[in-house]
């Protein structure tokens, strides 16, 4: 086999004295889908964004396709291909449901200022080419008729999918996804895990899935790791993980003898 | 008057009789408004002066009567009736006669090419500006200020609104356009021993002026790049206080620099800033403004403004994106410096200080924030306010920013906040709906 397209290794990273998250190591080959659970607190969202370069990793490296991608900006890492989606909802509020999506294609964009202050022919067809892509992604998550909503008056579900359309424009080759079901209803569950694995299916990609909810981790998922204090305490099939008492101490307690 | 009882019935067929004679006027295009417009214009050129006359007033007047109704509240309405006759009904009829027609020629022109339209359209206004404003050179200058305004208003509304940064340095950027141009004209044309070296024929002034312009806007660029790069770092107050700052350095180092004579100022500019130049600088800077905040690199502003870690892993470049902000506003507010020095033909430091920061922050925020619509609004609202409540002399500063007060208190945004100018859709033609008469 190849070498993985994304290889975390010994990964450690400190917030004052706490250690966030401690000798952490990943490798997701192109195309698989793999799970980060753990109790709140245990450190998933800190490797979120330490892989997309929001921190930079006090240990460790970081590698894409081969590249080492730790201490590259934020915007850089993400236009090689790494895309996400935020715990709590960071949609631009003033801007509507097409702008987030056209303008997540901003890496793509081959005209230069002065043809956006003048508007030459060569921006303006670009501009058309970025609304159609955007179009369609919208067509795909099912959101095309609030293309021109303001963001600020959607409901949650439908903000979510905007998120998700925001995250697939970038064109990513791997997707981290961070609890992409919190608050949503059972009927907005199922809606939103067949737009993931169309996601996966259709566009060939890798993802990267944190999530509470059992049932889509162990639905989507082929391996899954766990994450306590900042280490990873179990990985495996979700069958293993379900069976591991570790895991299980990690989330409900151990079990003391009296 | 029909008694007590018939009133409520009156009242609403009045109402519905008004609606029936407002109906037509939703089907003008734009172009109809500027057809109406310009046969008030012609018409108060044509007969301004006698029917002033006739109605006691010493001369037309000036700015639609303001001055007059304040200096002399006895000749109210007067100057109403002059307003009416000149203005009001000409514009009225003349608009709605010429619906069908206005409505044929833009839509014929709308099969141009958009630049073609937009270009018919400008000539036709800036037609009426100029016969409007021939009338007395006061009108001329308050023009010239007007526009220069809006372009100050608009490109600080780049930064402030699109890009959601307090920056309070623009007259700190329109110093650096004003003086670097000054020095470039008067240097070069008129005074030889300001730059040591011979002065050019003036002949060939107005053809380098624009370049002179386009230097003080680089200048001021440059001078964005002492805002731009701690906008890296820190932003809201602190940024704010920072560019504050910038804004006095600029002003005492002006003071104190004797090669432009401190603060005696500079005097002496060529007087190639009239109304067409004016004019066409500021279509072109709302024109380039306007392209690039409707552009998907301009949106880029707003999503660092709205969530900039967002922005970033949406592969925005963050930097890259405040730096242009800052920059491409400077250089507008620039070229506005300079072309306001050539206006006034004067320019000292205390022209560029706290209060002509207020007046700009106050009209980007009555305008609306996000808005070209709104920059020009609040620019034109405000600045003709100003000379319009001129005698009242320092009630002005109550009235005024009582007005800001109140437009805060119902329209926190300003008044016509995040809208975008969609010139195709503010030129087309309006005919009559399908299924109507």
């Amino acid at each position: 086999m190849t070498s993985p397209f994304l290889q975390v290794r010994n990964m450690s990273h400190d917030f004052g004295g706490l250690r966030a998250v401690r000798d952490y190591n990943l490798e997701i080959g192109s195309g698989q889908i793999r799970g980060l659970i753990g109790p709140n607190g245990a450190g998933k969202t800190t490797v979120f964004n330490l892989i997309t370069g929001i921190y930079k990793p006090g240990h460790g490296e970081i590698f894409l396709d081969g590249r080492k991608i730790d201490g590259l900006p934020p915007h850089r890492i993400a236009s090689l291909g790494v895309s996400r989606t935020f715990q709590n909802l960071l949609l631009w509020r003033h801007m509507t449901v097409i702008e987030h999506v056209k303008l997540a294609h901003y890496s793509k964009i081959r005209y230069g200022l002065f043809a956006a202050f003048i508007g030459t022919p060569g921006h303006n067809r670009e501009e058309a080419e970025i609304e159609e892509k955007a179009v369609r992604l919208l067509d795909m998550m099912g959101i095309r008729h609030l293309a021109d909503q303001v963001v600020l008056n959607l409901p949650y579900g439908a903000q979510r999918r905007v998120e998700m359309a925001r995250a697939l424009a970038t064109e990513p080759r791997i997707l981290l996804l961070d609890e992409p079901t919190a608050g949503m209803n059972p009927e907005e569950l199922v809606q939103i895990m067949e737009i993931i694995r169309r996601a996966h299916k259709e566009l060939g990609l890798a993802i990267l899935l944190i999530e509470h909810r059992m049932k889509v981790v162990m639905e989507l998922c082929e391996r899954i790791q766990t994450l306590d204090f900042g280490a990873v305490i179990a990985e495996g099939t979700p069958e293993e993980i379900q069976n591991n008492p570790r895991v299980i101490d990690a989330y409900l307690g151990k079990e003391r003898a009296i | 008057m029909g008694g007590e009882r018939g009133n409520g019935a009156n009242s609403e067929r009045g109402r519905s009789r008004f609606r029936n004679l407002w109906k037509p006027y939703s089907r003008v295009p734009l172009l109809g408004w500027f057809f109406g417009a310009l046969v008030a214009v012609t018409l108060e050129r044509l007969a301004g002066t006698p029917l002033a006359q006739f109605l006691g007033l010493q001369k037309i007047p000036v700015l639609f009567g303001f001055s007059v109704m304040l200096k002399n509240p006895v000749l109210i309405p007067n100057v109403i009736l002059y307003t009416l006759i000149i203005y009001g009904v000409p514009t009225a009829v003349a608009t709605r006669l010429c619906i069908p027609l206005a409505n044929g020629i833009a839509a014929s022109l709308f099969r141009f090419p958009m630049a073609v339209t937009a270009a018919a359209h400008l000539a036709l206004l800036y037609a009426i500006l100029h016969v409007w404003a021939e009338i007395s050179d006061y009108r001329v200058l308050v023009l010239r200020l007007t526009l220069i305004a809006v372009m100050l208003t608009l490109s600080l509304n780049v930064i402030n609104g699109y890009m959601g940064e307090f920056s309070c340095s623009h007259p700190g950027f329109m110093a650096l356009g004003a003086y670097c141009a000054s020095v470039l004209t008067i240097g070069l044309f008129v005074n030889a021993q300001l730059l040591g070296t011979a002065s050019l024929p003036a002949a060939l002034g107005p053809f380098l002026f624009p370049v002179a312009l386009i230097l003080g806007g680089l200048v001021a660029s440059f001078g964005a790049l002492f805002v731009a790069i701690p906008s890296f770092r820190t932003r809201g107050d602190y940024l704010a206080i920072i560019s504050l700052a910038f804004l006095f350095i600029v002003k005492s180092l002006i003071e104190n620099l004797e090669f432009v004579r401190g603060p005696r100022g500079l005097s002496g500019q060529p007087d190639w800033a009239d109304l067409p130049t004016v004019f066409l600088w500021t279509v072109l800077c709302v024109w380039s403004i306007n392209n690039f905040v409707r552009s998907t690199i301009g949106k880029a502003l707003n999503a660092v403004r709205d969530n900039e870690m967002a922005a970033d892993a949406m592969t925005v470049d963050t930097r890259r994106t405040k730096m242009v902000a800052f920059l491409f506003g400077a250089f507008w507010a620039g070229v506005a410096g300079g072309l306001f020095a050539h206006v006034m033909r004067y320019v000292n430091p205390g022209n560029f200080g706290i209060q002509n920061l207020a007046e700009v922050l106050a009209m980007v925020y009555f305008g609306g924030l996000n808005s070209v619509y709104g920059s020009i609004v609040g620019a034109v609202s405000i600045s003709l306010l100003g000379e319009a409540l001129r005698p009242l002399e320092i009630f002005k500063w109550i009235i005024i920013p009582l007005l800001l007060i109140l437009v805060m208190i119902f329209r926190p945004t300003g008044l016509i906040a995040f809208r975008d100018l969609d010139v195709a859709n503010l030129l087309k033609p309006k005919p009559k709906p399908d299924g109507e008469g």
